[in-house]
């Protein structure tokens, strides 16, 4: 599944491996076992909490399997109208800013991928410049604010329009594509246009789909762009819903009965918001993860 | 658009694109115009893409004037009128800019000192696991955190953490009191750095497996041949084999040292723990966008990029002369 394979050392000489490397591979494999532990029982954990009651989970019983498994967190949490606006919010900007970044990126890359076109360099260095050089947050702010794009959906989608790696990989996989074709096509007597339309694109279905996971997962995962821009309650999406649940924990500081039985039904709350929210990530993971993987090798390489 | 048949039916990939060298060149105008008609329509494609660039890119650079203007909101985005350095003095007197400057060096020192060496182990580990399979498993798994929202990495992080967690639980049990590890100032630095390490140390991984697949095989059997064994092996043949890797990203990080997981620091910390956990940016974010003081915030953005373009070039100038690695 994984793209990167390192080949693996022939390790046998004539005597074999010997008894100190075999003791590292047996502490490597202990060391990577842990790896993946760590790494996956918060996640399990936070889903077993998410089925679980209420005392089970304050005794500290639930571990990897939900303890008192029951759905009322989850029916709270779908009842709730607030919840189901945040994610249709999340759900609409991801698929609106995705569109318009898929759109500009798309046709920038084609233009950058001309190798012979005057300008070139100058094109490329100005998108490539802004890896390395950014406004920062103030002069951002300020920008958004006087375009009168606060509490609107552009502030989200304009601003991170085009990602430039996303346009390095996307320009990489155009210049590989064999120049004949483009030549028969005008030729043809199709313009540069419909050349973009009815030839490139439908060859490069593989790169517009891998494109269009990276800009996905990274509009639905965002957070920050809408806590700045959006001030109505009924504009937040998921991630901003969840990030409002988070500070009234870490911040509702204060001892006390009554305020920890507050904090566990919102911990509750949390997990199952949680679970919610990664699950469409989560769902897809499996799948597209070596795309994701592919497309990072390819940036690097290239720019 | 009459004209598109025309200009469209000439294949751009045909004509030679520059005169033969023996040629004098056409003067830079004319060969321009002729550009202009040979590829207007790709010229057209680039507008919007250049407009994005010149709006959200580089107007908030020049943004950064503010930083010596008075700025007003409402008023222009670069401010009313030229007040020199006041800002500038105003954040090097102020105790609490003095303070978050401490915790930034702090927080960056960490996450240099951990999270930048953790992904070269794993992948040194991970390139000695023999089964395929359970190799690529290991991987899948350890880039999982890489691809969930910042938001949920610090949700989870409260949760693992929270008075009735897995971590408070696990303390009691070896009887311990509890700890209010997401009130505690003194802990802010510890679960920052943790998690920060969760989350990325897997992906991380992904360029320096990627740099140990292209190590050519004859090296370690010429390695072997000499009598190295597999420990002299990987110091003489692997790490040399993704050293420029090693320096190419390290250099980035430096260059990042001042900016510190923002969104995260955003997400963790809370007044009580201001004393360690408040960085520059955060400071800046509270003054700028909450206190609407845009002028002050500006000029400590500007001062903390300055800083960040300083080390990045120096690390940069560093290491090409002492290994031969650089950026540019």
């Amino acid at each position: 599944m994984v793209s990167i394979q390192t080949p693996t050392r022939a390790a046998t000489t004539v005597t074999g491996p010997t008894r100190g490397y075999r003791v590292f591979q047996g502490v490597n494999a202990v060391i990577l076992t842990l790896v993946v532990v760590v790494t996956l029982y918060p996640i399990i954990n936070i889903v077993a909490r998410s089925l679980s009651g209420e005392h089970q989970i304050r005794a500290g019983e639930v571990t990897l399997w939900p303890k008192g498994f029951n759905l009322t967190t989850y029916k709270i949490v779908f009842q709730d109208g607030t919840f189901w606006r945040s994610y249709g919010n999340t759900v609409l900007y991801t698929v609106l800013s995705t569109a318009v970044a898929m759109a500009l990126t798309t046709i920038y890359a084609y233009v950058l991928s001309k190798k012979d076109l005057r300008g070139r360099t100058f094109l490329v260095g100005i998108a490539v410049f802004t890896m390395f050089f950014s406004g920062g947050l103030i002069p951002n702010y300020v920008l958004i604010t006087s375009l009168g794009l606060k509490n609107s959906i552009w502030a989200i989608a304009l601003p991170n329009a085009i990602s430039v790696f996303n346009l390095l990989v996307m320009k990489a996989f155009f210049e590989n594509m064999p120049a004949e074709l483009e030549e028969a096509a005008q030729i043809d007597g199709l313009s540069t246009y419909g050349t973009l339309l009815r030839i490139v694109l439908p060859l490069s279905k593989a790169v517009i789909a891998t494109m269009v996971l990276f800009y996905s997962v990274s509009f639905w995962n965002s957070w920050f762009s809408a806590f700045l821009y959006m001030d109505r309650a009924d504009l937040m999406p998921v991630t901003v819903y969840l990030r409002n649940l988070i500070a009234g924990a870490t911040e509702g500081g204060n001892a006390g009965a009554a305020a920890d039985q507050l904090t566990q039904a919102a911990a509750n709350i949390q997990s199952v918001t949680i679970v919610l929210t990664a699950l469409p990530i989560l769902a897809v993971y499996p799948f597209v993860q070596r795309y994701f993987v592919s497309g990072v090798m390819l940036g690097a390489v290239k720019g | 658009m009459s004209s598109s048949t025309m200009t469209g039916s000439q294949p751009r990939t045909g004509a030679a694109p520059d005169p033969p060298p023996d040629k004098k060149r056409p003067s830079g105008r004319r060969s321009w115009r002729r550009s202009l008609r040979r590829d207007w329509q790709l010229y057209s494609l680039a507008v919007l893409p250049i407009l994005f660039f010149l709006v959200f890119r580089y107007l908030p650079m020049i943004g950064n004037v503010i930083a010596f203007r008075r700025f007003e909101p409402g008023g222009s985005i670069l401010g009313e009128e030229w007040v020199g350095l006041r800002y500038v003095q105003m954040f090097l007197s102020d105790p609490s800019f003095w303070q978050v400057f401490r915790n930034t060096l702090w927080m960056g020192l960490l996450t240099l000192l951990f999270c930048f060496p953790v992904p070269i182990v794993l992948a040194l580990l991970l390139n000695e696991v023999r089964r395929t399979a359970l190799k690529r498993f290991v991987q899948s798994i350890s880039y999982l955190p890489h691809f969930l929202s910042i938001v949920i990495v610090a949700g989870i992080t409260v949760q693992m953490l929270a008075s009735d967690g897995p971590i408070n639980h696990m303390l009691t049990a070896f009887g311990h009191d509890p700890v209010r590890f997401i009130q505690e100032p003194g802990w802010f630095r510890t679960i920052y750095v943790g998690s920060e390490v969760w989350q990325t140390a897997g992906w991380g991984t992904i360029l320096y497996l990627a740099a140990l697949s292209t190590i050519d095989e004859d090296l370690y059997e010429a390695a072997r041949i000499d009598g190295a064994n597999r420990w002299q092996q990987t110091w003489h043949v692997t790490l040399p084999g993704i050293r420029p890797t090693m320096f190419t990203l390290l250099i980035l990080n430096i260059g990042t040292f001042m900016v510190v997981g923002f969104e995260k620091i955003l997400l963790l910390y809370n007044p009580l723990t201001y004393p360690t956990a408040d960085v520059i940016s955060t400071y800046l974010y509270r003054t700028g966008v909450e206190s609407n003081s845009f002028s002050y915030a500006a000029a400590i953005g500007l001062f903390e990029a300055v800083i960040g373009l300083l080390l990045i070039t120096s690390a940069n100038r560093l290491s090409r002369k002492t290994v031969g690695t650089s950026l540019w």
